[in-house]
């Protein structure tokens, strides 16, 4: 260290060897006490939810009850909202993220990239409880007074799919609270698809042009397939963070447990039910519900990791075949 | 960051400071520990400050609900229990509590609907129970009409806002539906958080507040207090006695001396569709949950010498927050149960009103 040339003596290898070997240590604990962490969490909404799994059996995942003066508990109005309050989120996210990310990258001028990818970071920063006050008192009159209306007129009468556009429209429910999520996930979508698009060879692209493709031909055929993986990964996150997000739906989502197929009319999503209930639980068996709802969310977000996680493997392994 | 010996030193000296403070503390008495309701919470927090200026004795209150209050004094985790919704006296028995009303609120009705200022609009507990149960779902219905002869009712829809949350408020409201409205009582029940068949629910006070005020010709319930600092429009309601009534800490108070503290044991009573011309029919009262036999008498001294401080000092801070507070008649009935009651391990009386005046 003072700059002579003496070979590094026994005592600072052993140092260093020791500092090594308790960083390595260091490292694999932090990457244990994950697994231990996540396995606790298991156990314990196991050991919280088993009360009410063993007495409403696999029928608490399909019945509409939930009825805390009659202790009779079905998970199936929450799970629903969570999953289609999600649906609708990733339908209206998942465009217009595309689009954002892909005039960020192929065509908006250079000076402009900056400022906007910026912006769409920050959307990122706020907090869900400003998303939610911002829908309720923002979003939802202007959705109830000119969006629902239209929508019912237009499709309201339409077989099938008119059923989901039936009731008061009072810019409140599981309509609402998906617009509300598929904003908040924009920016998820958007920055990662930006950084994947971004990692495609100039090359490819460049050749693309010179054989006289278009903006979007280059896109859908040179960006999309070779950025696919990642692409598909970022929906996923946004998906996950939609699953979870508490705050900003329970301010538009309705919260009741009525089971309704249209989309005006009030739901609830799992997060919002515990935020809701959780504190003046009063009966065991209304605690033991709402911990086992825990565990219905935790591992409705297992599956779709999973299943994203099995995606890109497929699509990883179908590249590597092809090429 | 090296530590010399003068750091070392500092370090030292800021420690025994720091410990010398805690000890004196913990010589003019202890930090006492409550956790429960959290309607209660502004002026529980208001006479803790309170008190402890003037007697340096801390009372650290948190809001964690009526579930969670029950549950942390049944595991003794903290020094006191609060909750919006009596125990019964088995429960209070199974356990070894006793619980007493501290402060009393009412619940109150709120519409949103043009041109009908607060206090306008006339309901009776039927009617109320029979729009949360959807059967009257329009403004212009021929019910609301009669009642309402001089005002002008929208042909609109009745939007039902109701709490998402569990929570004390929707136990007295649904308790006093319960108590006028049969089909009610069988359809929805009584409950801190109940299935509600119609209307949207919204997470909080605020929560129904806001819906409220969003939705045109909507109707929900709130807390007086909220109601009152929010300018809602409150409506009118029609009382056991037949009389119509406006919600204020005046309807509040006739509605709680005209109970029957003294003939109810465990003070397991709830204040709704009380008799009196001036009762508000949707009024409760919260309370306090404390254990019968002490094994640390010196807290629950001074946790009873608190509760005893606020019943006497503490009114005037109650109305300022919007609280009704307990009337001196109940408030003896409370006291003498202390007496009575609240025992330590050699089953001498924690608290007599002699201890209380030195």
């Amino acid at each position: 260290m003072n700059g002579n040339q003496s070979p590094i003596s026994d005592a600072t290898i052993r140092r260093l060897r020791i500092m090594d070997r308790s960083f390595q240590a260091l490292t694999t604990g932090s990457a244990w006490f994950v697994l231990v962490i996540l396995a606790g969490i298991i156990v314990s909404l196991f050991v919280g939810g088993w009360q009410a799994l063993t007495e409403f059996g696999p029928g608490f995942l399909v019945t509409d009850d939930w009825n805390p003066v009659t202790e009779k508990f079905g998970a199936l109005v929450p799970i629903y909202g969570t999953l289609v309050s999600s649906l609708i989120a990733l339908l209206i996210a998942v465009p217009i993220s595309f689009g954002i990310a892909l005039f960020l990258t192929e065509v908006s001028p250079h000076w402009l990239r900056r400022p906007i990818g910026t912006a769409v970071e920050l959307l990122a920063a706020i907090p869900s409880i400003i998303y939610g006050m911002w829908g309720l008192f923002v979003f939802a009159p202007v959705l109830s007074e000119h969006v629902q209306p239209w929508l019912q007129k237009t499709f309201g009468d339409t077989p099938w799919i008119g059923a989901l556009f039936q009731g008061a429209p009072l810019g409140i429910g599981m309509l609402p609270a998906g617009f509300i999520l598929g904003i908040m996930i924009i920016p998820f979508i958007t920055a990662l698809m930006r950084d994947v698009f971004a990692t495609t060879p100039k090359f490819l692209k460049e050749s693309a042009y010179a054989i006289g493709a278009t903006h979007w031909e280059v896109v859908w055929n040179v960006v999309l397939p070779y950025t696919r993986v990642g692409a598909v990964g970022g929906i996923f996150l946004g998906l996950g963070r939609a699953l979870g997000e508490t705050m900003a739906v329970t301010f538009v989502i309705g919260n009741t447990h009525r089971f309704s197929p249209s989309l005006f009319e009030p739901g609830n999503s799992i997060a919002s039910t515990l935020a809701n209930e959780f504190t003046e639980a009063v009966g065991h068996m209304h605690t033991s519900s709402l911990i086992a709802l825990g565990l219905v969310l935790f591992m409705i977000t297992f599956i779709v990791l999973s299943l994203a996680k099995l995606l890109l493997l497929g699509l990883e392994s179908r590249d590597s075949a092809k090429s | 960051m090296r530590f010399s010996p003068t750091h070392v030193r500092l370090l030292l000296l800021a420690g025994a400071a720091i410990f010398g403070l805690n000890a004196c503390q913990g010589e003019r008495g202890t930090n006492l520990n409550g956790a429960g309701a959290t309607f209660p919470y502004p002026i529980y927090a208001k006479w803790g400050d309170a008190y402890k200026t003037e007697t340096g004795v801390g009372v650290n209150y948190q809001s964690i609900g009526s579930g969670g209050g029950i549950k942390q004094i049944q595991s003794k985790t903290v020094d006191f229990g609060a909750s919006d919704k009596p125990l019964s006296v088995e429960e209070l028995n199974a356990s070894g509590l006793i619980q007493f009303p501290m402060v009393m609120g009412g619940v109150v009705p709120v519409v949103n609907l043009e041109g009908v200022k607060p206090g306008e609009l006339k309901l009776t507990g039927a009617v109320l129970g029979d729009i949360y149960l959807g059967k009257i779902t329009a403004w212009n219905d021929a019910v609301l009409r009669q009642l309402n002869p001089d005002l002008k009712l929208p042909d609109d829809k009745i939007t039902v806002v109701a709490r998402a949350d569990g929570s004390g408020t929707t136990f007295i409201f649904t308790h006093y539906l319960s108590m006028v409205s049969p089909a009610f009582r069988e359809k929805i029940g009584n409950n801190t958080s109940v299935a509600w068949i119609t209307g949207v629910s919204g997470k909080g006070n605020e929560g129904v507040a806001s819906y409220v005020q969003r939705l045109k010709g909507s109707l929900g319930y709130v807390e007086y207090a909220y109601a009152l600092q929010n300018r809602m429009t409150v409506t009118q309601l029609q009382n056991r006695a037949g009389k119509f009534v406006k919600p204020d800490s005046e309807s509040f108070q006739a509605a709680a001396a005209g109970a029957d503290w003294a003939g109810t044991p465990g003070f397991n009573l709830m204040l709704t569709d009380q008799p009196g011309e001036k009762s508000w029919p949707i009024t409760g009262a919260t309370f306090i949950l404390v254990y019968r036999q002490q094994d640390k008498p010196e807290t629950a001294r001074e946790v009873l010498k608190f509760f005893d401080w606020a019943y006497r000092h503490g009114d005037k801070l109650a109305d300022a927050l919007d609280y009704v507070p307990m009337p001196a008649s109940v408030v003896k009935l409370v006291e003498a149960t202390w007496e009575k009651e609240i025992k330590d391990s050699a089953g001498k009386p924690v608290w007599t009103a002699t201890t209380a005046k030195k």
